[in-house]
């Protein structure tokens, strides 16, 4: 039995089967898991921000920002032995929390983390095999490094796999 | 930006906590007068949380918890905060409603909640408009209920975008009898900061002179 490591907001973690990955409590922020099915290794970034502003100290929580979070964990995967070419990607997540009468504010930060995530992927050719993401609900998320599911919880609504 | 929140001293953040001190009196005595109860109110505390605590708050980030959050409006912007846990929700309900409302949340249980939250914001704000002769006001308040490491973890995104750490002005209101906890949090942006210490005068290692704005 391998163990369940927790990446709490900003961190991000990489490890290898029979480990699990997992996320607790995600509102807007992302859980993006980055995966080589071959080798069986992976990371779990715990994204809060689409981008690092000019104080955002991302030397020491790599996970913080998707447009560092994302090229990281490819480097770190790569590291580990991955190879780019076999990577996915499985996210959840981004959801909308507070809704408000003018929407440019807290409530469409999940969106644009969502968005921002997806784009940066693309760029990197890494293909989307699994999403869950928007709605208005908070959840929990564990992966599994050896079968490769996602495995979402969502406050009232029940559990789904990916 | 953020650097203005983590460079405040012993003596400013004293100034934050007796604001913070005045404004949960009023509004532990609107809450009181509410529900016809008597109301313990902690001695606020001002505390700077890193973004990563903050979805630590009420302990797990798994916790239920119904969350009732406001913009504040005006000089000094910035958010109000009111989190009941799950089970205090049910009996915060039952006084304010005078009837068992079971674990089901409908809209009048969703609307009485969102008035207490927004007694305890009107009164808490009124006083700091006071102090400070600033025109503040609350936005209409946005309800939601899920984990709170959820819920804190989106408004730690929401300040996240001004700095790594955020100022939060904490105390807890509580029923004894009931056994009802709540907490309530103000969260002033970093340019919020900085104007509300220079209205009560405390922008230096002064004296604090809550008369010199009126």
């Amino acid at each position: 039995m391998g163990k369940l490591i927790q990446v709490r907001m900003g961190e991000l973690k990489i490890s290898e089967t029979p480990d699990q990955l997992g996320c607790t409590g995600l509102g807007s922020c992302i859980g993006l898991v980055i995966y080589d099915s071959d080798k069986k290794v992976g990371g779990l970034a715990h994204i809060i921000l689409p981008e690092a502003g000019k104080n955002g100290k991302h030397k020491t929580k790599p996970g913080k920002y998707a447009n560092i979070a994302i090229p990281f964990l490819i480097e770190e995967l790569e590291k580990k032995g991955a190879r780019k070419d076999n990577l996915w990607a499985k996210m959840a997540g981004g959801a909308h929390m507070f809704s408000f009468e003018t929407d440019n504010d807290i409530g469409r930060i999940g969106e644009r983390n969502a968005e921002t995530v997806q784009e940066i992927l693309k760029e990197w050719k890494i293909p989307v095999k699994g999403l869950d993401c928007g709605g208005k609900s908070g959840r929990t998320i564990k992966f599994s490094l050896e079968t490769g599911e996602l495995l979402i919880k969502t406050f009232h609504k029940g559990v789904k796999i990916l | 930006m953020g650097d203005q929140v983590s460079r405040l001293t012993p003596f400013q953040l004293d100034a934050m906590r007796e604001l913070g001190n005045i404004g949960a009196g009023n509004s532990a005595t609107a809450l009181a007068q509410f529900l016809g109860r008597e109301i313990q109110m902690e001695v606020p505390s001002a505390r700077i949380l890193s973004l990563e605590e903050i979805p630590q708050i009420m302990g797990g980030e798994e916790t239920f918890v119904g969350c009732v959050l406001f913009r504040v409006l005006g000089e000094a912007p910035g958010k109000i905060v009111y989190l009941v846990e799950e089970n205090s929700m049910d009996r915060l309900l039952t006084l304010a409603l005078g009837q068992e409302t079971g674990s089901i949340i409908g809209e009048m249980e969703r609307s009485a909640l969102q008035e207490i939250g927004n007694i305890l914001s009107g009164s808490f704000l009124n006083s700091i408009n006071k102090m400070t002769g600033f025109n503040c006001v609350q936005s209409l308040p946005s309800f939601v209920m899920d984990m709170a490491g959820a819920i804190l973890g989106s408004i730690a995104a929401y300040e996240g975008q001004f700095g790594e750490s955020a100022l939060f002005l904490e105390t807890s209101f509580s029923e004894g009898n009931n056994k009802i906890f709540s907490k309530f949090f103000l969260i002033p942006e970093p340019g919020s900061l900085e104007k509300m210490l220079e209205a009560i005068g405390a922008e230096g290692d002064g004296q604090i002179d809550p008369g010199s704005n009126g």
